[in-house]
């Protein structure tokens, strides 16, 4: 498996760190209810498909990125960086 | 039919002609007292002990594929009881204890090998570590014995004990952990099932569960519609899946682990062996193939294959640890589907819908735990109320905090 890296181009899978589901983008605020905080740090769509997760340039730029890729294929069908984006 | 040693000679002399197919393939009924959906081990246990220790023989189990063609038919068979936390140590007591008796409950040659398994330790860290599991092993009934590096080499000679980056200071023995025969496992469940009255019927998708009034009450298949009173969700890697169709999202992240076999060679690894510095372990199927694997590819995937990372990383570790095994040839390798839970422990427990249960987040150790698993899952759909030795594994515990992080590594879904 490669990435596209928007900064560092097409890169082993070693050069990043795997950290989840695109959940953890949307973190909850501080006095938000305890289920919410399960579910945002539990509980998973987990789809068999496409799915968003967010991997960290750990051996290059140190961006983190999200991610979009199939889960039954590995294809990659984007990689854009989470700096920057609107929320 | 039951299976003998005088069967098999009486077989031999007369052509063979006497066997019959182990299970029948029914059609689906119209109605059923539980259905559980998933026919892999965990499934097919769960229906064999609904029907022999609760009497519930009303039951069918879907499998969308054939019997056993998941997980239980792709992983290295790893038997063992060598768990540390109260929780997860008298489950997996228990289940050993099944895997003992197992051959004479199912009539069925499950190859079940108590050949004993170590884990090699590095450092006086590791060795303090494996102290305190050893013990509390020993305080669960189970067995262990710490083996130091004398010891170590009296029963694993092959190892490369001059290697100064990963010295090995000794291992911790598990004399009653071992090894067994994956297909057989399942097959013997399924006859035994079967035997009692369990319908296994296979090729039979469930696309979707029918609830109402928040009581479950059937399900939709591609076999048509099945009435029940109780569902079990019991489909490991496809858990999200299927629970989604209840309307539940899980505390689950589907991985792939990958495992490899080697070309088949005389007796040279007599136990099940685990390098502490690396993520290798390896023992020797009854066929002679070196049967070993690492870690987790550590992204989602349903691919069932995985990257060559991590093939690489295996190889180096299994190299470090015992150089003679770079002669044999690799004949293949497979990836598995691991419903990875976030504190690395399993869930047995009741759903949001009455009368609706489901049994996952195995991760990697799903094997040894089919017996006691299926015992369990079995006990709850029965009476409604957890078993005592699988009561923590309860479905909200991420939410209340009471985690079974065996590892020690946290709670979240990369860490295991």
């Amino acid at each position: 498996m490669r990435l596209t890296c928007p900064l560092c181009g097409e890169r082993d899978r070693r050069e990043f760190y795997y950290y989840g589901a695109e959940d953890y983008l949307h973190r909850p605020s501080e006095g938000a209810p305890l289920a919410e905080w399960d579910s945002y740090l539990h509980l998973r769509d987990n789809p068999a498909g496409v799915t968003k997760d967010l991997w960290y340039h750990e051996a290059g730029c140190s961006q983190w990125l999200l991610v979009t890729r199939n889960t039954v294929t590995h294809e990659i069908s984007s990689v854009e960086m989470v700096a920057g984006r609107k929320a | 039919m039951r299976y003998s040693g005088l069967k098999v000679i009486t077989e031999g002399l007369f052509g063979n002609k006497g066997w019959t197919p182990a299970w029948r393939d029914p059609s689906p009924k119209a109605d059923y007292d539980v259905v559980i959906i998933g026919g892999g081990g965990h499934g097919l246990s769960t229906a064999y002990y609904l029907a022999k220790n609760h009497g519930i023989t009303n039951v069918a189990v879907l499998e969308k594929g054939y019997l056993g063609s998941g997980n239980i038919g792709r992983n290295t068979t790893i038997v063992r009881a060598n768990y540390f936390l109260p929780g997860n140590s008298e489950f997996y007591s228990h289940s050993m204890k099944l895997w003992e008796g197992l051959e004479a409950d199912l009539n069925y040659n499950v190859m079940h090998s108590q050949r004993g398994l170590i884990n090699l330790f590095h450092s006086d860290g590791q060795r303090d570590a494996f102290v305190r599991r050893g013990n509390a092993m020993i305080n669960q009934g189970d067995d262990a014995i710490l083996l130091d590096r004398d010891g170590v080499r009296e029963h694993l000679p092959y190892l490369d004990f001059d290697n100064t980056r990963f010295p090995i200071n000794g291992g911790l023995l598990h004399p009653r952990g071992g090894s067994a025969r994956h297909d057989a496992v399942a097959w013997g469940y399924a006859r035994g099932a079967d035997q009692r009255g369990v319908d296994l019927i296979q090729n039979c998708e469930v696309t979707g569960i029918d609830i109402q009034g928040g009581k479950v009450v059937g399900v939709q298949t591609t076999r048509g519609a099945i009435r029940a009173k109780k569902v079990g969700i019991v489909v490991a890697g496809r858990s999200s899946q299927v629970a989604a169709m209840a309307g539940m999202r899980l505390p689950i992240e589907s991985h792939v682990l990958q495992a490899f076999v080697t070309e088949g060679l005389k007796p040279v690894i007599n136990h099940v062996i685990s390098f502490g510095m690396g993520h290798f372990y390896i023992s020797q199927s009854d066929k002679g193939g070196l049967v070993f694997g690492g870690d987790l590819d550590f992204y989602a995937s349903y691919a069932a294959r995985g990257n060559l990372p991590m093939v690489e990383h295996v190889m180096e570790a299994g190299m470090t640890l015992m150089p003679m095994i770079g002669r044999a040839k690799v004949l293949r390798s497979w990836g598995g589907i691991m419903d990875m839970s976030p504190d690395g422990s399993p869930i047995i427990d009741k759903t949001h819908v009455d009368g609706l249960f489901i049994d996952c987040g195995w991760n990697y150790g799903g094997f040894k735990a089919v017996p006691a698993s299926g015992w369990c899952m079995a006990h709850l759909m029965a009476t409604g109320e957890p078993h005592e030795v699988a009561a923590k594994f309860r479905l909200d515990r991420f939410a209340t905090g009471h985690l079974l992080d065996e590892e020690g590594t946290g709670s979240q879904h990369n860490l295991h």
